[in-house]
């Protein structure tokens, strides 16, 4: 019993360091492969390779000075970006990272919490997300702002929508809603039996709708700084301006490991059970397979930002109403069409 | 009415093709593009470390030359600083004393020359009015910034080469700061 206490003390904390160590590198990452995409070179002046470019930043924003509205509402306004960093790094918890490592007899799975309703818990802090951009939008007191956060909370919200239609049709060939349970099952085919096989449309709409929740290029219009100076962060300085980027990059790290988990095998990797191995090393070598889908699905998040511009806010609109929550409808008649033909 | 530069376009407000409307084919397209650039050769050349080469032409700094005896040439004849259109030269003449001839090659030398390079704006025309072959502007250095404006009035510690070289466009002796060439 205390084996298992101690383990998952570990894991908690071990998982919140990873996605923190995750986060902060993807912000060099970010720069290094726009000067890449840019044929430059990026940031390379901090350590070899600017590979202490991430501390830099991180004591920059500590340091700096610490700038509160006159007019702002001070509780919300101290509020909005803790609530931002908090539920960036809530979702983690439901994600399994492997399967499980046998120590003295006892089985130890590598999740936080394997609850049973793992995608509705992740579906609803990422709902509870938006707070924090709207209630720091709202708290500055500052028109900008202000329309950067409407921005967010209507984008977040449409896009939601086709996000949950699309898992809708993957729950219906999984039959479960507990993450471990949906990874286990694309274990088939020497592990690589994976739902993006089944689910093409789906996960192409999961996709769209993940840059949308994650605010990034091209729907980064609640910070566009264009048109909105800074967007919801305009009047923030400081760490708490460093937790609002933080936080999206947490985002994109926890989103680009629930598509991992949900379309592309998660922990399983070819041939996992054929090469025999012992379990821990399975476990290991399955933690680093999902690692890599992860790296992977961020680098693909980078590319697209340096590659397509902002869509108009219209456009937006247009694309999460009339394009993808239809699609994503189709997509549940033509799953549920197939499950029953199959049955 | 005539075009003036045959560039002008005719605006078409033409629709978007289905292709284009479902976007995903174009944007794959722009991913290929900036994916080709990911694996370019970046052009950043690292400033500090790594410098550019001038061009031949290049006016950079000046520097007073010396002939293949080790004597200077300059004779403080003040054609420079009559020249110089920012009157940024200046200098005191000198008479050579017997036993100076390694140091300077005619009877009249510059004890003192002085070029401000706060006025100095590099028009070559002190080097067009030498009769000596004197002054040269090299074309591998600029005038470094410094703290003091002081700083910036150069004498003949700086500008005098330290070794003959007969190329007029650099300096004897190396440069003053010491720097990597890189093409």
């Amino acid at each position: 019993m205390t084996i298992d206490i101690i383990f998952k003390l570990i894991l908690i904390a071990s998982i919140f360091g990873l996605s923190l160590v995750t986060a902060m590198y993807s912000t060099l990452a970010e720069r290094k492969f726009a000067g890449f995409f840019q044929d430059r070179l990026g940031p390379d002046r901090a350590g070899p390779y600017g590979l202490f470019q991430p501390l830099a930043d991180g004591l920059k924003l500590l340091t700096k000075e610490e700038i509160i509205p006159e007019s702002a509402n001070t509780f919300l306004f101290l509020a909005g970006p803790s609530l931002a960093m908090l539920t960036a790094c809530m979702t983690s918890a439901v994600i399994p990272w492997g399967t499980y490592i046998e120590v003295d007899g006892h089985k130890l799975p590598l999740q936080v919490a394997d609850i049973n309703v793992g995608i509705l818990f992740v579906f609803g802090v990422v709902s509870l997300g938006v707070y924090g951009v709207m209630i720091g939008g709202w708290a500055s007191n500052n028109k900008f702002s202000l329309l950067g956060a409407i921005r967010g909370a209507s984008q977040n919200i449409s896009y939601e929508i086709s996000m949950g239609l699309s898992i809708i049709a993957l729950v219906m060939i999984t039959g479960s809603l507990s993450m471990r349970e949906i990874t286990d099952q694309q274990s088939g085919f020497h592990g690589m039996n994976w739902y993006v096989i089944k689910q093409p449309l789906g996960f192409l709409i999961f996709l769209i709708c993940s840059f949308a929740e994650t605010n990034r290029t091209p729907f980064d219009l609640p910070e566009c700084e264009t048109e909105l100076v800074g967007g919801y962060h305009t009047e923030y300085s400081s760490m708490k301006l460093g937790f609002y980027l933080f936080a999206e990059y947490i985002n994109m790290f926890i989103s680009s490991a629930v598509m991992a988990t949900l379309y592309f095998g998660g922990y399983n990797f070819p041939f996992m059970h054929d090469l025999g191995l012992s379990q821990n090393v399975v476990a290991m070598l399955g933690v680093g397979a999902l690692f890599i889908k992860i790296l992977l699905f961020i680098f693909f998040f980078m590319w697209v930002r340096w590659t397509v511009p902002r869509f108009r806010y219209d456009q937006l609109m247009r694309l999460g109403w009339q394009v993808l929550i239809p699609l994503a409808i189709l997509n549940i008649i033509i799953t549920g069409g197939v499950v029953l033909f199959f049955q | 009415m005539k075009s003036l530069t045959n560039r002008s376009k005719l605006v078409v407000n033409k629709q978007m093709t289905f292709m284009e409307r479902i976007y995903l084919p174009v944007i794959a397209k722009g991913m290929l593009v900036t994916l080709k650039h990911f694996f370019r050769k970046s052009v950043t050349i690292r400033y500090p470390e790594v410098k550019r080469l001038f061009a031949a032409a290049y006016r950079g700094l000046h520097v007073l030359k010396k002939d293949e005896n080790g004597a200077e040439r300059c004779t403080a004849c003040g054609l420079c600083a009559l020249s110089c259109p920012a009157e940024a030269i200046t200098m005191t003449a000198a008479e050579r004393q017997p036993g100076e001839e390694h140091l300077y090659k005619e009877e009249k030398y510059a004890s003192m020359y002085e070029i401000n390079m706060l006025r100095c704006i590099f028009c070559g025309l002190c080097e067009e009015a030498c009769p000596k072959e004197a002054i040269f502007l090299t074309n591998e250095e600029l005038a470094p910034s410094v703290y003091d404006r002081k700083d910036l009035i150069f004498g003949k510690d700086k500008l005098v080469e330290k070794e003959h070289n007969p190329n007029g466009k650099v300096r004897g002796g190396g440069p003053l700061t010491e720097r990597l060439y890189h093409g």
